[in-house]
């Protein structure tokens, strides 16, 4: 059945150092409660708000990634409900019903190879305090307190057209998001709550229903799967999807009604009469250009041309630009890209915790760093341990943090080259297995059973090359 | 020595030169309050104790030779919306009951860094929404030249305190006359700046767009000193515009003026009769006075309260008494509740203009309404650009009508509405205007607007000074 899904995503400007409309810290996390307030977050009477203008830098960037055009004016507009999270009962944010005014309209990203989706806009606004319900569900608290330390905090909100069929697809598009955010350097979204994103879906032409309160990318995914299987089989079934919002059930893993009612809201959005309209001008958005980071796309060409990798290996470590750093920076100590990719990309993602993928720091519990894959990388190469060690050695790495050469010289993982050592261990082996001493003199497939068995015998330490030198050169004897 | 009869120059003279002391002037003024406001009740809170403290460092200051500033001694009353560091501030509503601001509006920091004295806060209309100072939770303000009569409003307790020899000088805030329509009732001088002229952080916000902070006084003087000490730009305010200017009480130079033919035709004859005698005296000292005509003016009042409702309803959505307000136990209820029962705390005047904006902003009316309200405001804005090519000032009556009996109009919302039709046109368009005394009719007073262009604030004051002189008329009651 036709399935369309759209999105908004929330993205906090964590890159900024004040709020949108005070210089209170945008970094809230971790303060006590409504200490990072002021009279105009808090919406005290008679605080007037003031336009942090870095976060307009910012979110045009977001703009221009997205390919989205840039007005030449900008304005803020109040949207008017009462929530207790709102210290004004309005939010500043911006609203293109009357005539753009958000920073960016009319976008489109290439989010995989061969797949788009069109941005309806971007827009900038302020962050609502946090409710803290006193159990930690709302559903099950008798009150719940307010922090504001968090109301005003700069919020870029992303909205797609409909334009998915399948959740993998958001998936690939969040990761895009996240990627592009990162390496523009104004979100850490790394940060609890600091990407947010809620969902529309319908199916087969019925009724659109909102997904609200999921807190990580995978478990959008997994709620629009949901979701599909929920409204396909009440089709089937002739039963009207409703036009509702669902919130998604972390530990049931599933989506449910929510439980208060929500009325169709009218916000009576109107200009915000203490912000004059921001005249951006027309040279504006290319100065933007010129001010950006590279961006993943960019990047990913550079590493391919640059560097030699292959364009997989590149968008693997482009899609998380903490491993795109990582590679780059082990670079700066050892120049052989090939060869970092690979552990990197190959060796080390085998250790990343899916979990900790999804906290968004893929490294965070590793103890390891560039230094580390470059060291292993070199002593590879020169051919100081081979490639079977230097695995293991590098599960080691990750766990105590060692650099890989200390590592090789204590378990002596040194590889063993020296002949007569290994010939002492070929001869073991040929008196142990005469049997297949036997065989593997008519049948040469055979010789990579007692191969086995020397690397076995020296902990897969033996050099492979003179390892087979040797039992090739005893055969015949 | 009757000191609370001296205008602010002559105050803070006074008192540099040792004359008397700053304690002393405000003793005066303290006693004075304590013996009119049984009577006017222009008053909010009295800040007696801290006046006579900051008199007291005044008198210190000066005996040690250490500077002080152009307004040094003299006491102020500011409108209880307008946001004072540790001082109640309520707006005459139980909304703001227990309400301490922990913060200087701009104009208050900049009043005292002037070296002024604040005496008190002043009654206002709940939230600044009134033409009479009636809807206030701690009682009507009565006009000192007839305690039967209103002040005008909203700023009523303003321009009582500076007609009832108070204060000397008095800040209130203007959105659609609250600042020229109770100088007009109470014969005292109230000029409305240039939309961005004076910074509004700190001003409790009834319809931002619209608003101004504007100073009293008995004196043409007196207000352009106040005027100084207040105006320019303010990094708190995006709406402020730069460029100050130092404001002198004015030269004689003749003027160009065009008198609104709009306005006096609608105003009680006996009104516009002061209007016409006015405007004989302005030509009298070489002015030219010629009748104008500006059509568009029919549609300002419509298109104020469609703009100030709308503004209003969304600034007032914060007063939910969850984070400071009154006395309100929340236990009991869920939040929509809770805010619903506290709200029902607001006047009725302020409940009904909260109702109109909801309605006017809500979804399918906006362009029937606030789109079109402020389509008329362009219209405004360039008819009267027009009209300041030829004139330098506008003059009209400030008020249609006398000062009415407290009362007459509290039952008909519509017709209080009407009062307002002559000062919400420099609201809209954002000129400066001002009130200033033009004669009595039996012991009411009535007051000449006059109007000029964006930041021409000193081709006003010239002409207000010019009638000021011609006219010499009186400026406080026997109380």
């Amino acid at each position: 059945m036709d399935t369309k899904i759209g999105l908004e995503v929330h993205c906090q400007l964590t890159g900024v150092r004040t709020k949108l409309f005070c210089s209170c810290h945008c970094d809230y996390r971790g303060r006590a409660p409504n200490s990072n307030v002021c009279p105009t977050c808090s919406g005290l009477p008679g605080a007037l708000p003031l336009l942090n203008k870095k976060s307009i830098e910012f979110a045009a960037m977001i703009s221009v990634a997205l390919g989205c055009r840039i007005p030449d004016e900008i304005a803020f507009y109040r949207k008017n409900y009462f929530y207790p999270d709102l210290p004004k009962n309005f939010q500043l944010t911006q609203y293109n019903a009357y005539g753009v005014t958000s920073i960016g309209v009319d976008g489109v990203l290439q989010y995989a190879d061969g797949k788009s989706v069109r941005i309806r806009r971007v827009q900038l606004e302020e962050d609502p305090g946090r409710l803290v319900y006193e159990t930690g569900s709302m559903e099950t608290s008798t009150y719940s307190l307010i922090d504001y330390n968090r109301a005003g905090v700069s919020l870029v909100e992303i909205v797609t057209e409909p334009d998915f069929v399948d959740p993998k697809d958001v998936r690939a598009f969040l990761d895009k998001i996240t990627s592009i955010v990162e390496h523009l350097g104004i979100c850490d979204t790394k940060l609890e709550g600091s990407v947010r994103c809620d969902a529309n879906i319908s199916i087969a032409g019925g009724n659109r229903v909102e997904i609200k309160n999921v807190s990580s990318f995978a478990d959008v995914e997994k709620a629009l799967r949901y979701e599909i299987t929920r409204q396909t089989t009440m089709v089937k079934r002739d039963i009207e999807v409703r036009a509702e919002t669902r919130h998604w059930d972390d530990s049931r893993k599933l989506t449910k009604e929510s439980r208060t009612k929500e009325e169709e809201q009218d916000y009576r959005y109107f200009p915000e009469p203490d912000i004059p309209t921001v005249v951006l001008g027309s040279g504006f958005a290319s100065q933007v250009v010129r001010s950006m980071p590279e961006l993943p796309d960019a990047r990913k060409e550079r590493f391919v041309s640059k560097y030699g990798l292959s364009a997989h290996v590149a968008q693997v470590l482009i899609d998380n630009k903490e491993l795109a750093d990582f590679f780059e920076s082990a670079l700066r100590s050892y120049n052989s890209p090939g060869e970092i990719a690979n552990w990197i990309v190959t060796d080390l993602m085998g250790f990343v915790d899916e979990r900790q993928k999804q906290a968004g720091s893929i490294l965070a519990g590793l103890k390891i760093g560039p230094e580390h894959i470059a060291e292993l990388a070199r002593i590879v190469d020169d051919g100081t341990i081979n490639r079977s060690t230097a695995k293991q050695i590098l599960a080691q790495v990750t766990k105590t943090g060692e650099m890989p050469a200390k590592i090789a010289r204590q378990t002596q993982a040194t590889k063993i080259d020296d002949t007569e050592e290994l010939a002492k261990v070929i001869d073991s082996v040929f008196k142990s297995e005469t049997g297949a001493i036997q065989d593997a003199k008519q049948n040469p497939n055979a010789v990579n059973f007692i191969f086995g068995k020397v690397m076995k015998a020296t902990n897969g330490r033996a050099d492979p090359k003179a390892a087979l030198d040797l039992i090739n050169k005893k055969l015949k004897d | 020595m009757q000191l609370y009869r001296l205008d602010s120059a002559q105050v803070a003279a006074g008192i540099r030169n040792r004359d008397f002391s700053a304690e002393e002037y405000v003793q005066q003024l303290l006693e004075r309050i304590e013996k009119v406001e049984p009577k006017v009740n222009a008053f909010i809170t009295v800040t007696g104790g801290l006046a006579l403290e900051r008199a007291r460092w005044l008198d210190r200051r000066i005996k040690d030779g250490e500077q002080v500033g152009p307004l040094a001694g003299v006491a102020v009353s500011i409108k209880d919306n307008i946001c004072v560091n540790g001082t109640k501030t309520t707006c005459a509503s139980k909304m703001l009951d227990n309400f301490v601001p922990p913060y200087d509006a701009t104009v208050v920091k900049t009043l005292f860094d002037a070296g002024a004295i604040l005496i008190g806060k002043t009654n206002l209309d709940e939230f600044a929404m009134g033409s009479t100072t009636e809807f206030s939770r701690k009682g009507a303000t009565r006009n000192p030249w007839d305690i039967a009569r209103v002040p005008g409003g909203s700023s009523g307790g303003s321009a009582a305190s500076v007609a009832a020899l108070e204060c000397a000088l008095s800040l209130g805030s203007d959105t659609g006359g609250s600042v020229r329509c109770p100088a007009s009732f109470c014969s005292v001088v109230g000029l409305k700046p240039t939309y961005g002229l004076v910074s509004r952080y700190g001003l409790i916000s009834y319809a931002n767009s619209l608003e101004q902070i504007g100073p009293f006084g008995r004196t043409v003087a007196d207000v352009s000193a106040m005027l100084n000490a207040i105006a320019g730009h303010d990094e708190r305010d995006h709406t402020t515009a730069g460029g100050k200017q130092h404001y002198t009480s004015g030269s004689d130079k003749p003027l160009r003026i065009g008198i609104v033919k709009e306005f006096t035709e609608g105003a009680d004859p006996d009104v516009s009769k002061i209007v016409y005698s006015s405007a004989e005296k302005l030509e009298g000292i070489g002015c030219k006075c010629d009748q104008v005509t500006c059509s568009s003016v029919e549609y300002a009042l419509a298109s104020y309260y469609t703009i100030a409702t709308a503004e209003a309803s969304s600034n007032l959505a914060r007063y939910d008494n969850m984070r400071y307000g009154f006395e309100m136990t929340p236990e009991g209820y869920e939040w929509n509740s809770y805010f619903a029962k506290a709200r029902s705390n607001f006047g009725e005047e302020v409940k009904r203009r909260i109702i109109l904006g909801s309605y006017v902003l809500s979804s399918g009316y906006y362009g029937k309404y606030y789109l079109k309200a402020q389509q008329v405001r362009s219209v405004l804005r360039k008819d009267f650009a027009s009209l300041f090519k030829q004139y330098d000032a506008l003059i009209g009556p400030t008020m249609p009508i006398l000062p009415f009996k407290i009362g007459e109009k509290l039952d008909d919302p519509l017709k209080m509405y009407l009062v307002d039709v002559d000062t919400v046109v420099a609201n809209l368009t954002g000129m400066p205007a001002i009130s200033v005394p033009a004669g009595f009719v039996g012991n009411l007073p009535v007051g000449l607007q006059i109007m000029a262009d964006n930041f021409q604030e000193q081709t006003i004051l010239d002409a207000a000074s010019m009638l000021e002189k011609s006219a010499g008329i009186q400026r406080s009651p026997d109380l």
